[in-house]
Protein backbone atom coordinates (compact mmCIF):
# COMPACT_ATOMS: atom_id res chain seq x y z
CA UNK A 1 0.00 0.00 0.00
CA UNK A 2 3.05 2.51 0.58
CA UNK A 3 3.19 4.00 -2.37
CA UNK A 4 6.77 4.93 -3.70
CA UNK A 5 6.62 8.98 -4.09
CA UNK A 6 5.95 9.76 -0.46
CA UNK A 7 7.61 10.17 2.48
CA UNK A 8 8.84 7.08 4.02
CA UNK A 9 8.39 8.05 7.96
CA UNK A 10 7.48 5.35 10.84
CA UNK A 11 3.51 6.80 11.42
CA UNK A 12 3.13 6.84 7.19
CA UNK A 13 1.92 3.07 7.87
CA UNK A 14 -1.07 4.44 10.09
CA UNK A 15 -2.55 6.97 6.78
CA UNK A 16 -6.20 6.69 6.17
CA UNK A 17 -6.94 6.43 2.45
CA UNK A 18 -10.24 7.12 0.90
CA UNK A 19 -10.11 4.20 -1.59
CA UNK A 20 -13.76 4.74 -2.85
CA UNK A 21 -15.05 8.31 -1.98
CA UNK A 22 -18.28 8.17 -0.62
CA UNK A 23 -19.37 12.00 0.97
CA UNK A 24 -22.98 12.04 1.63
CA UNK A 25 -24.23 15.38 3.16
CA UNK A 26 -21.83 16.55 5.77
CA UNK A 27 -21.00 12.97 6.41
CA UNK A 28 -17.56 11.59 5.39
CA UNK A 29 -18.20 8.17 4.70
CA UNK A 30 -15.71 6.78 2.20
CA UNK A 31 -14.59 3.26 1.90
CA UNK A 32 -10.80 3.52 3.43
CA UNK A 33 -7.76 1.29 3.53
CA UNK A 34 -8.91 0.80 7.06
CA UNK A 35 -12.88 -0.68 5.85
CA UNK A 36 -11.25 -2.69 3.43
CA UNK A 37 -8.95 -4.96 6.23
CA UNK A 38 -12.11 -4.96 8.15
CA UNK A 39 -13.73 -6.21 5.53
CA UNK A 40 -10.47 -8.86 4.75
CA UNK A 41 -11.50 -9.62 8.27
CA UNK A 42 -14.85 -10.06 8.67
CA UNK A 43 -14.53 -11.95 5.33
CA UNK A 44 -11.62 -14.38 6.71
CA UNK A 45 -13.50 -14.94 10.30
CA UNK A 46 -16.71 -16.07 8.32
CA UNK A 47 -14.35 -18.58 6.23
CA UNK A 48 -12.37 -19.89 8.82
CA UNK A 49 -15.51 -21.06 10.54
CA UNK A 50 -17.69 -21.96 7.33
CA UNK A 51 -14.83 -23.94 5.49
CA UNK A 52 -12.78 -24.47 8.32
CA UNK A 53 -16.13 -26.52 10.26
CA UNK A 54 -17.30 -27.92 6.63
CA UNK A 55 -15.87 -31.39 7.59
CA UNK A 56 -16.92 -31.98 11.28
CA UNK A 57 -14.16 -34.40 11.42
CA UNK A 58 -13.56 -36.40 14.69
CA UNK A 59 -9.97 -35.89 13.90
CA UNK A 60 -9.93 -31.97 13.19
CA UNK A 61 -7.72 -31.23 10.13
CA UNK A 62 -5.85 -27.70 10.44
CA UNK A 63 -8.77 -25.69 9.82
CA UNK A 64 -10.86 -26.96 12.14
CA UNK A 65 -8.46 -27.33 15.20
CA UNK A 66 -8.20 -23.60 14.99
CA UNK A 67 -12.04 -23.04 14.66
CA UNK A 68 -12.37 -25.62 17.51
CA UNK A 69 -9.69 -24.22 19.88
CA UNK A 70 -10.69 -20.37 19.06
CA UNK A 71 -14.14 -21.35 20.06
CA UNK A 72 -12.58 -23.83 23.36
CA UNK A 73 -10.91 -20.90 23.86
CA UNK A 74 -13.55 -17.87 24.59
CA UNK A 75 -16.00 -20.45 25.80
CA UNK A 76 -13.64 -21.34 28.71
CA UNK A 77 -12.92 -17.58 28.97
CA UNK A 78 -16.65 -16.77 29.57
CA UNK A 79 -16.92 -19.85 31.62
CA UNK A 80 -14.34 -19.00 33.93
CA UNK A 81 -14.98 -15.02 34.46
CA UNK A 82 -18.64 -14.98 33.78
CA UNK A 83 -20.01 -18.15 34.64
CA UNK A 84 -23.01 -19.61 33.42
CA UNK A 85 -24.90 -16.45 33.36
CA UNK A 86 -22.84 -15.14 30.28
CA UNK A 87 -23.77 -17.84 28.13
CA UNK A 88 -25.67 -15.66 26.02
CA UNK A 89 -23.22 -13.75 25.87
CA UNK A 90 -20.66 -15.87 24.12
CA UNK A 91 -21.31 -14.92 20.35
CA UNK A 92 -20.48 -11.23 21.26
CA UNK A 93 -17.73 -11.93 22.85
CA UNK A 94 -16.83 -14.26 20.47
CA UNK A 95 -17.18 -12.00 17.40
CA UNK A 96 -14.98 -9.20 19.14
CA UNK A 97 -12.26 -11.49 20.06
CA UNK A 98 -11.81 -13.00 16.38
CA UNK A 99 -12.48 -9.47 14.66
CA UNK A 100 -9.52 -7.92 17.18
CA UNK A 101 -7.40 -10.89 16.93
CA UNK A 102 -7.45 -11.32 13.48
CA UNK A 103 -7.05 -7.38 12.43
CA UNK A 104 -4.38 -7.86 14.69
CA UNK A 105 -2.46 -10.32 13.14
CA UNK A 106 -3.31 -9.57 9.72
CA UNK A 107 -1.48 -6.09 10.96
CA UNK A 108 1.27 -7.80 11.00
CA UNK A 109 1.07 -9.07 7.08
CA UNK A 110 3.60 -6.66 5.54
CA UNK A 111 1.69 -3.71 3.65
CA UNK A 112 -1.16 -4.73 5.49
CA UNK A 113 -3.28 -1.86 7.52
CA UNK A 114 -3.67 -2.29 11.77
CA UNK A 115 -7.64 -0.60 11.94
CA UNK A 116 -6.87 -1.43 15.36
CA UNK A 117 -3.96 0.90 15.68
CA UNK A 118 -6.73 3.78 15.48
CA UNK A 119 -8.07 5.10 18.52
CA UNK A 120 -11.50 5.59 17.09
CA UNK A 121 -11.55 2.03 15.81
CA UNK A 122 -10.83 1.06 19.51
CA UNK A 123 -12.67 3.29 21.42
CA UNK A 124 -15.84 2.10 19.15
CA UNK A 125 -16.06 -1.12 20.18
CA UNK A 126 -14.99 -0.24 23.80
CA UNK A 127 -18.21 1.89 23.68
CA UNK A 128 -20.26 -0.97 22.62
CA UNK A 129 -18.78 -2.89 25.23
CA UNK A 130 -19.44 -0.41 27.77
CA UNK A 131 -23.07 0.58 26.90
CA UNK A 132 -24.10 -2.62 26.51
CA UNK A 133 -22.54 -3.84 29.82
CA UNK A 134 -24.50 -0.92 31.44
CA UNK A 135 -27.69 -2.00 29.79
CA UNK A 136 -27.31 -5.57 31.11
CA UNK A 137 -26.86 -4.03 34.19
CA UNK A 138 -29.92 -1.87 34.32
CA UNK A 139 -32.04 -4.34 32.65
CA UNK A 140 -30.80 -7.64 35.44
CA UNK A 141 -30.98 -5.25 38.48
CA UNK A 142 -33.19 -2.73 37.63
CA UNK A 143 -32.54 0.49 39.83
CA UNK A 144 -30.83 -1.47 42.08
CA UNK A 145 -27.27 -1.13 39.79
CA UNK A 146 -27.01 1.98 40.96
CA UNK A 147 -26.03 0.53 44.37
CA UNK A 148 -22.96 -0.64 42.37
CA UNK A 149 -21.40 3.29 42.47
CA UNK A 150 -22.49 3.21 46.48
CA UNK A 151 -19.73 1.10 48.40
CA UNK A 152 -20.84 -0.75 51.31
CA UNK A 153 -20.08 0.12 54.83
CA UNK A 154 -18.75 3.73 54.48
CA UNK A 155 -19.47 6.71 56.52
CA UNK A 156 -21.77 9.35 55.13
CA UNK A 157 -19.37 12.29 54.57
CA UNK A 158 -16.88 9.86 52.84
CA UNK A 159 -19.67 9.11 50.46
CA UNK A 160 -19.38 12.60 48.51
CA UNK A 161 -15.89 11.53 47.64
CA UNK A 162 -15.92 7.95 47.22
CA UNK A 163 -19.30 8.16 44.80
CA UNK A 164 -17.61 10.68 42.14
CA UNK A 165 -14.94 8.14 42.65
CA UNK A 166 -16.83 5.14 42.03
CA UNK A 167 -18.50 6.57 38.63
CA UNK A 168 -15.65 8.08 37.39
CA UNK A 169 -14.05 4.61 37.76
CA UNK A 170 -16.48 3.39 35.64
CA UNK A 171 -16.07 5.12 33.10
CA UNK A 172 -12.26 5.50 32.50
CA UNK A 173 -13.44 1.45 31.16
CA UNK A 174 -14.30 2.49 27.57
CA UNK A 175 -11.20 4.85 27.98
CA UNK A 176 -8.35 2.49 29.56
CA UNK A 177 -9.80 -0.89 27.38
CA UNK A 178 -9.71 1.68 24.28
CA UNK A 179 -6.49 3.48 24.71
CA UNK A 180 -4.55 0.04 25.73
CA UNK A 181 -5.36 -1.93 22.04
CA UNK A 182 -4.79 1.15 20.22
CA UNK A 183 -1.72 2.07 22.09
CA UNK A 184 0.03 -0.87 21.99
CA UNK A 185 -0.52 -2.22 18.12
CA UNK A 186 0.45 1.45 17.45
CA UNK A 187 3.56 1.97 19.62
CA UNK A 188 4.06 -1.50 18.06
CA UNK A 189 3.99 -1.05 14.81
CA UNK A 190 6.02 2.23 15.05
CA UNK A 191 9.04 1.15 16.65
CA UNK A 192 9.35 -2.14 14.18
CA UNK A 193 8.88 0.75 11.38
CA UNK A 194 11.96 2.92 13.31
CA UNK A 195 13.94 -0.45 13.31
CA UNK A 196 13.39 -0.86 10.02
CA UNK A 197 14.69 2.69 9.43
CA UNK A 198 18.05 1.88 11.58
CA UNK A 199 18.37 -1.48 8.89
CA UNK A 200 18.59 0.94 6.04
CA UNK A 201 20.19 3.68 7.76
CA UNK A 202 23.30 1.96 9.17
CA UNK A 203 23.32 -0.06 5.76
CA UNK A 204 25.02 -3.92 5.41
CA UNK A 205 27.67 -3.54 7.90
CA UNK A 206 26.06 -2.84 11.22
CA UNK A 207 22.68 -2.69 9.57
CA UNK A 208 22.20 -6.64 10.81
CA UNK A 209 22.33 -5.66 14.36
CA UNK A 210 18.94 -3.72 13.90
CA UNK A 211 17.68 -6.69 11.70
CA UNK A 212 18.01 -9.24 14.50
CA UNK A 213 16.24 -6.98 16.90
CA UNK A 214 13.48 -6.41 14.15
CA UNK A 215 12.61 -10.33 14.09
CA UNK A 216 12.63 -10.56 17.83
CA UNK A 217 10.07 -7.67 17.67
CA UNK A 218 8.34 -9.10 15.34
CA UNK A 219 7.70 -12.05 17.63
CA UNK A 220 6.87 -10.14 20.61
CA UNK A 221 4.76 -7.88 18.01
CA UNK A 222 2.30 -11.06 17.04
CA UNK A 223 2.40 -12.57 20.79
CA UNK A 224 1.26 -8.91 21.80
CA UNK A 225 -1.30 -9.29 18.76
CA UNK A 226 -3.17 -12.36 20.04
CA UNK A 227 -2.58 -11.01 23.94
CA UNK A 228 -4.13 -7.19 23.93
CA UNK A 229 -7.43 -9.41 21.89
CA UNK A 230 -7.12 -11.14 25.10
CA UNK A 231 -7.18 -8.99 27.32
CA UNK A 232 -9.81 -6.75 25.59
CA UNK A 233 -12.26 -9.81 25.54
CA UNK A 234 -11.40 -10.99 28.86
CA UNK A 235 -12.29 -7.49 30.43
CA UNK A 236 -14.83 -7.15 28.85
CA UNK A 237 -15.96 -10.33 30.56
CA UNK A 238 -15.37 -9.14 33.51
CA UNK A 239 -17.29 -5.98 32.97
CA UNK A 240 -20.19 -8.32 32.18
CA UNK A 241 -19.53 -10.21 35.37
CA UNK A 242 -19.80 -7.25 37.04
CA UNK A 243 -23.16 -6.44 35.73
CA UNK A 244 -24.55 -9.56 36.25
CA UNK A 245 -23.14 -10.22 39.49
CA UNK A 246 -22.80 -6.93 41.21
CA UNK A 247 -20.11 -7.59 43.56
CA UNK A 248 -17.03 -5.75 43.86
CA UNK B 1 -17.88 -36.85 32.98
CA UNK B 2 -16.77 -39.51 35.43
CA UNK B 3 -20.19 -39.32 37.23
CA UNK B 4 -21.98 -39.16 33.67
CA UNK B 5 -20.49 -42.22 32.44
CA UNK B 6 -20.78 -43.93 35.39
CA UNK B 7 -24.19 -43.15 35.94
CA UNK B 8 -25.88 -45.70 33.75
CA UNK B 9 -23.20 -48.39 34.24
CA UNK B 10 -23.70 -48.31 38.29
CA UNK B 11 -27.86 -48.70 37.94
CA UNK B 12 -27.49 -51.79 35.75
CA UNK B 13 -26.42 -54.26 38.07
CA UNK B 14 -29.19 -53.01 40.73
CA UNK B 15 -31.67 -53.75 38.28
CA UNK B 16 -30.43 -56.76 36.69
CA UNK B 17 -28.21 -58.41 39.47
CA UNK B 18 -31.42 -59.57 41.69
CA UNK B 19 -30.16 -63.16 41.36
CA UNK B 20 -28.48 -64.82 44.54
CA UNK B 21 -25.32 -63.34 44.50
CA UNK B 22 -26.82 -60.26 44.53
CA UNK B 23 -24.25 -58.39 47.12
CA UNK B 24 -20.93 -60.03 46.17
CA UNK B 25 -22.01 -59.13 42.19
CA UNK B 26 -22.40 -55.79 43.44
CA UNK B 27 -19.60 -55.02 45.15
CA UNK B 28 -17.45 -56.91 41.83
CA UNK B 29 -19.04 -54.45 39.95
CA UNK B 30 -17.84 -51.59 42.48
CA UNK B 31 -14.58 -52.67 42.11
CA UNK B 32 -14.72 -52.51 39.05
CA UNK B 33 -15.97 -49.17 38.69
CA UNK B 34 -13.26 -47.69 40.73
CA UNK B 35 -10.68 -49.33 38.77
CA UNK B 36 -11.96 -47.58 35.69
CA UNK B 37 -12.59 -44.59 37.54
CA UNK B 38 -9.06 -44.47 38.67
CA UNK B 39 -8.02 -45.44 35.11
CA UNK B 40 -10.12 -43.17 33.84
CA UNK B 41 -8.59 -40.10 36.33
CA UNK B 42 -4.69 -41.77 35.41
CA UNK B 43 -5.20 -41.29 31.50
CA UNK B 44 -6.76 -37.80 32.46
CA UNK B 45 -3.26 -36.15 33.96
CA UNK B 46 -2.02 -37.53 31.35
CA UNK B 47 -3.84 -35.76 28.57
CA UNK B 48 -4.26 -32.83 30.60
CA UNK B 49 -0.65 -31.91 28.97
CA UNK B 50 -2.32 -31.43 25.64
CA UNK B 51 -4.64 -28.24 26.84
CA UNK B 52 -2.14 -26.93 28.38
CA UNK B 53 0.45 -26.49 25.50
CA UNK B 54 -2.42 -24.39 23.88
CA UNK B 55 -2.69 -22.28 26.83
CA UNK B 56 1.39 -22.14 26.83
CA UNK B 57 1.15 -18.78 25.76
CA UNK B 58 -0.85 -18.15 29.14
CA UNK B 59 1.37 -17.93 32.26
CA UNK B 60 4.37 -15.47 31.04
CA UNK B 61 2.15 -13.43 28.15
CA UNK B 62 -0.30 -13.25 31.08
CA UNK B 63 1.77 -11.26 33.40
CA UNK B 64 3.09 -9.03 30.45
CA UNK B 65 -0.36 -8.49 29.75
CA UNK B 66 -1.38 -7.89 33.22
CA UNK B 67 1.73 -5.26 33.51
CA UNK B 68 0.23 -3.09 30.36
CA UNK B 69 -3.19 -3.32 31.71
CA UNK B 70 -2.19 -1.52 34.97
CA UNK B 71 0.03 0.78 33.16
CA UNK B 72 -2.87 2.19 31.14
CA UNK B 73 -4.99 1.95 33.70
CA UNK B 74 -3.68 4.94 35.87
CA UNK B 75 -2.84 6.79 32.89
CA UNK B 76 -6.59 6.56 31.40
CA UNK B 77 -8.14 7.69 35.06
CA UNK B 78 -6.29 10.88 35.51
CA UNK B 79 -6.85 11.26 31.36
CA UNK B 80 -10.72 11.18 31.91
CA UNK B 81 -10.27 13.11 35.41
CA UNK B 82 -8.95 16.27 33.38
CA UNK B 83 -10.88 15.69 30.61
CA UNK B 84 -14.18 15.83 32.39
CA UNK B 85 -12.97 18.68 34.95
CA UNK B 86 -12.01 20.82 31.95
CA UNK B 87 -15.33 20.16 29.95
CA UNK B 88 -17.03 21.00 32.45
CA UNK B 89 -15.38 24.22 33.23
CA UNK B 90 -15.62 25.25 29.75
CA UNK B 91 -19.55 24.57 30.28
CA UNK B 92 -19.99 26.31 33.36
CA UNK B 93 -17.39 28.76 33.42
CA UNK B 94 -15.58 27.62 36.58
CA UNK B 95 -12.39 27.45 35.56
CA UNK B 96 -9.99 26.27 36.94
CA UNK B 97 -11.78 24.59 39.69
CA UNK B 98 -13.41 21.47 38.72
CA UNK B 99 -10.30 20.66 36.54
CA UNK B 100 -8.16 20.90 40.14
CA UNK B 101 -10.95 18.49 41.92
CA UNK B 102 -11.95 16.37 38.89
CA UNK B 103 -7.93 15.78 38.47
CA UNK B 104 -7.65 14.27 41.49
CA UNK B 105 -10.60 12.62 41.41
CA UNK B 106 -9.76 10.70 38.38
CA UNK B 107 -6.22 10.00 39.82
CA UNK B 108 -8.25 8.41 42.66
CA UNK B 109 -10.03 6.57 40.24
CA UNK B 110 -7.07 5.39 38.13
CA UNK B 111 -5.76 3.84 41.25
CA UNK B 112 -8.84 2.78 42.41
CA UNK B 113 -9.42 0.44 38.91
CA UNK B 114 -5.56 -0.16 39.49
CA UNK B 115 -5.99 -1.95 42.90
CA UNK B 116 -9.30 -3.69 41.34
CA UNK B 117 -7.24 -5.12 38.53
CA UNK B 118 -4.74 -6.61 40.45
CA UNK B 119 -6.37 -8.03 43.64
CA UNK B 120 -10.49 -8.53 42.99
CA UNK B 121 -12.10 -8.26 39.49
CA UNK B 122 -8.31 -8.63 37.69
CA UNK B 123 -8.44 -12.27 38.46
CA UNK B 124 -9.27 -13.91 35.39
CA UNK B 125 -5.66 -12.13 34.20
CA UNK B 126 -3.89 -13.55 37.25
CA UNK B 127 -4.99 -16.88 37.53
CA UNK B 128 -3.13 -18.01 34.33
CA UNK B 129 -4.13 -20.86 32.47
CA UNK B 130 -3.15 -23.55 35.33
CA UNK B 131 -6.08 -22.23 37.39
CA UNK B 132 -8.62 -22.11 34.38
CA UNK B 133 -7.18 -25.70 33.08
CA UNK B 134 -7.91 -26.78 37.13
CA UNK B 135 -11.50 -24.81 37.14
CA UNK B 136 -12.44 -26.75 33.95
CA UNK B 137 -11.25 -30.23 34.93
CA UNK B 138 -13.96 -29.78 38.27
CA UNK B 139 -16.71 -28.07 36.45
CA UNK B 140 -16.57 -31.50 34.27
CA UNK B 141 -16.08 -33.22 36.96
CA UNK B 142 -19.13 -32.52 38.88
Amino acid sequence: MAAENEAHGPLAQFEIRELVPIHIGDFNLSYTNSSLWMTITLVLTVLLFTAGMRGRAMVPGRMQSIAELSYEFVANMIRDNVGNAGRPYFPFIFSLFMFIVLGNLLGMVPYSFTFTSHIVVTFAMALVVFIGVTVVGFATHGLGFIKFFIPSGVPLPLLFILVPIEVLSYFVRPVSLSLRLFANMMAGHTMLKVFGGFVVGLGVWLGWAPLLLIIALTGLEIGIAFLQAYVFAVLSCLYLNDALHMHH
Amino acid sequence: MVRAASGPASGLPGRMGCGVSDRSKNSDDRDALRRLEAELKRARELSKIAPRRDEAAGPPAAGLGMALRIGVEMVAGVCLGAGVGYGLDRWLGTSPWLLIVFFFLGAGAGGLNTYRAITGAGFGLLGGGDASGENERDEDGS
